[in-house]
C-alpha cells in the first residue's frame, strides 16, 4: 500500500506538470494545444540523450529550451501563417516525431545504464531517504507551480490571461495577441517538455512512443482537479492541476494493483471520463430541457 | 489633430456581396473636438471608427493622428493613442479577472516596455481606487471581485474608466450608451462628459438620438452610403432642430433617413 501511495504521488507530481502546461494553454490561453504529446517525447529524448552523454543537469533546461521551441513553431504556425490552431498543433506534433527519433540518434529508445540521473545524485545527498524521488519530483514540480502563479501575476503574465478572456481588450490595451499567445504556448510546451525530461530521467529511458495520449490524460487530471478543488483563481487552478493528477494516478495505481478495469482498457476509459466531463454542461443543458418538455407536455395532457 | 484623407474601402470585392462601405471620405478634427455621428443603417459609422482604429487597413487613402501617418500601423499599437468603447459592454473588460487586473491592462498603455516582470504594486492600487471612486458605483471597495460579476451599465463605467485611465489623444464612442437601461445610460453619458472635459480628450461619438447629436459636442456629422453628406457647427448648429437635420440629411443624401432606431427615438421624443 505505502509502494502505491509513493508511486502515486512521485507519477502524479511528474505528469502535473503536463497538466499545469494544459492549464495555460487550454484554460487560461482557450487554446486547444495538441504539440503536448510530441513535446513530451521531445523533453523526454533530449532529457535522456543529453544524461546518456554525462550531462544530467543540463539535461532539465536543454529539454525546456526544446519544448518552448515546439511551442513556438505551433504559436507561429497559428498566429502568423493563419493555420487553425487545433490544425498547428497536429502539424508540429507530426514533425516532432522525426525531431525526436533524430534527438535520440535515429533509435526508437534511449536507455541509461550506468550513467548519473539527477534521481541518482539527489539520492547521494541522503535527502528523502528511500522517498528520494518523491522529493525531488515534488520539489521541481512546486517550484514550476509557484513560477506559473508568479509569473501569471506579472504585467506580461496578465496579458496573457487576457488574450484567452477577450482578444477585443488586449488589442485596446495595446497588447499584440500574437506576442501573448507565443509567449503562452512556449512556457506551456517548456513545462510538457521538462515533465518530459523528469520522467525520462527517472524511468532511465526515453521511447519515441513514450507521450501518446498524454494530452489526454493531462486534460483528466486537470478537470478531476477542477471537480475537487474548484475554478478560479491562478493559484485555485495550479493547486486543482496538481491534486487531479495525483489523484488520477492514484487511481491508476490501484486499477494496476487490483485489475478492476484491465490495464489494457485504461486509456479508453480515460477517453470516455475526459469526453464525458467536458461534455457535462451540455449534457445538463440537454436533461434540463427534457425535463421541461415532459412537464409542459404533463400539463397540456392534465387540461 | 485626425486627418483622414479620401479613405476608401470595399469587402467581398468581386462577389456578389460586395460593399462598398467608405468611399473616398474625408474627414479633419481639430484638438479638443467633440463630435457627435449619425446615420443611417450600414451608412459606414463603425466602419469609418475600424478604419481609424486599425481593426482593417484602408483600401486607398490616408489617416494621420497628430501629425503622424498610421494608415498601416497595427491596431494594437494605435491603441496607445486612441481609445474606443462599443455598444455592447462586455467587449471592453475581461470577464475572468478582477477589476484591479482588468485596470492593470489598461494602465499598461504607460508603462510601455519597460518592466513586463513588474506586478500591480501598492501604489497603482490606490491609483486604481481613487480613479475608480469618481464613477460613484462602489466599485472600489470591489477591486478584487471578477469583471464578469458586474451589471452592464457598470462594465461600460470601467471599460470607460479603462480607455482614459491613461488620456488618449482620441477617443472613439460608437453607441457605447445604446445597450444599457435609460438610467445607465444617463449616467455613462454624464461620466463620458466630464472625463472627455477635464482631460480635453479629442472625441468622435455615434449616437442614435438626434437630440443628444446636437446637445452634446461641438459638432455633428451625418453619413449615407460611406460618405460625409453634412457637417455643421458653431452657429449653424446652435439653432438646428432635430426637424432641420433630418430635412437637410434628406436633401444631401438624396433620400430620407433610414435608421430604425432614430426614427423610433426621435419620435417617442426626448430619450435621455
Amino acid at each position: 500500500m505505502v509502494f502505491v501511495i509513493q508511486t502515486a504521488l512521485e507519477l502524479g507530481f511528474m505528469y502535473a506538470l503536463v497538466s499545469m502546461a494544459l492549464f495555460l494553454s487550454y484554460r487560461v490561453l482557450d487554446i486547444a494545444d495538441l504539440t503536448t504529446d510530441g513535446a513530451f517525447v521531445l523533453g523526454m529524448a533530449v532529457s535522456v540523450s543529453l544524461a546518456a552523454a554525462g550531462h544530467p543537469f543540463l539535461a532539465i533546461p536543454a529539454a525546456m529550451a526544446a519544448g518552448a521551441l515546439a511551442g513556438f513553431v505551433t504559436a507561429f504556425l497559428q498566429t502568423k501563417m493563419g493555420v487553425p490552431s487545433i490544425l498547428a498543433g497536429i502539424v508540429t506534433n507530426t514533425g516532432l516525431y522525426t525531431v525526436n527519433l533524430m534527438a535520440m540518434g535515429w533509435s526508437s529508445n534511449v536507455n541509461l545504464l550506468k550513467q548519473e540521473t539527477i534521481f541518482s545524485l539527489f539520492k547521494k545527498t541522503g535527502i528523502g531517504g528511500g522517498w528520494y524521488e518523491l522529493v525531488l519530483a515534488a520539489v521541481i514540480t512546486i517550484a514550476a507551480g509557484a513560477f506559473l502563479i508568479w509569473f501569471l501575476g506579472t504585467r506580461l503574465g496578465l496579458s496573457i490571461r487576457a488574450t484567452g478572456d477577450n482578444r477585443d481588450m488586449v488589442r485596446a490595451s495595446s497588447i499584440n495577441p500574437i506576442f501573448t499567445v507565443t509567449v503562452g504556448l512556449c512556457i506551456a510546451n517548456a513545462f510538457t517538455a521538462l515533465s518530459g525530461a523528469v520522467v525520462g530521467q527517472l524511468q532511465k529511458s526515453a521511447d519515441i512512443n513514450g507521450g501518446t495520449g498524454i494530452v489526454v490524460i493531462g486534460l483528466a487530471c486537470l478537470i478531476i482537479g477542477e471537480t475537487v478543488i474548484g475554478r478560479g483563481s491562478v493559484r485555485r487552478g495550479v493547486l486543482a492541476v496538481l491534486a487531479g493528477s495525483v489523484i488520477y494516478r492514484f487511481i491508476y495505481a490501484v486499477v494496476l494493483k487490483t485489475k478492476v478495469v484491465p490495464i489494457e482498457c485504461l486509456k479508453l476509459v480515460t477517453a470516455v471520463i475526459v469526453a464525458l466531463a467536458i461534455a457535462m454542461p451540455t449534457l445538463k443543458a440537454y436533461g434540463a430541457l427534457r425535463k421541461r418538455r415532459w412537464a409542459a407536455s404533463r400539463k397540456k395532457g392534465g387540461q | 489633430m485626425l486627418l483622414v484623407e479620401s479613405i476608401s474601402k470595399i469587402f467581398n470585392e468581386g462577389t456578389v456581396n460586395e460593399k462598398k462601405a467608405l468611399s473616398g471620405l474625408s474627414l479633419h478634427l481639430a484638438p479638443g473636438d467633440f463630435v457627435t455621428i449619425v446615420g443611417s443603417n450600414g451608412a459606414g459609422k463603425s466602419t469609418l471608427f475600424n478604419a481609424v482604429s486599425g481593426s482593417f487597413y484602408v483600401d486607398e487613402g490616408s489617416v494621420a493622428l497628430d501629425g503622424k501617418d498610421i494608415t498601416f500601423v497595427p491596431e494594437h499599437k494605435r491603441s496607445r493613442v486612441i481609445g474606443r468603447l462599443f455598444q455592447d459592454p462586455l467587449r471592453g473588460t475581461a470577464p475572468h479577472m478582477t477589476i484591479e487586473e482588468n485596470l492593470a491592462l489598461a494602465y499598461l498603455r504607460t508603462s510601455r516596455g519597460k518592466a513586463p516582470f513588474s506586478r500591480i504594486s501598492k501604489k497603482d492600487k490606490i491609483f486604481f481606487e481613487e480613479k475608480l471612486s469618481l464613477l460613484d458605483m462602489g466599485l472600489e471597495q470591489r477591486m478584487s471581485q471578477p469583471v464578469g460579476l458586474l451589471s452592464g451599465g457598470q462594465r461600460q463605467a470601467l471599460t470607460l474608466l479603462m480607455s482614459t485611465i491613461v488620456p488618449p489623444k482620441l477617443l472613439l464612442l460608437d453607441e457605447h450608451t445604446a445597450a444599457l437601461d435609460p438610467a445607465a445610460a444617463e449616467k455613462i453619458l454624464t461620466l463620458t462628459k466630464d472625463i472627455v472635459a477635464s482631460n480635453g480628450i479629442t472625441c468622435m461619438m455615434v449616437t442614435h438620438n438626434m437630440n443628444q447629436a446636437l446637445s452634446m459636442g461641438n459638432r455633428t456629422i451625418m453619413m449615407a452610403d460611406g460618405k460625409i453628406v453634412l457637417d455643421i457647427s458653431g452657429e449653424e448648429r446652435k439653432g438646428m432642430t432635430v426637424d432641420g437635420l433630418l430635412e437637410r440629411f434628406k436633401d444631401n443624401a438624396g433620400h430620407a433617413l433610414d435608421n430604425d432606431r432614430i426614427l423610433l427615438s426621435t419620435q417617442t421624443g426626448k430619450e435621455h
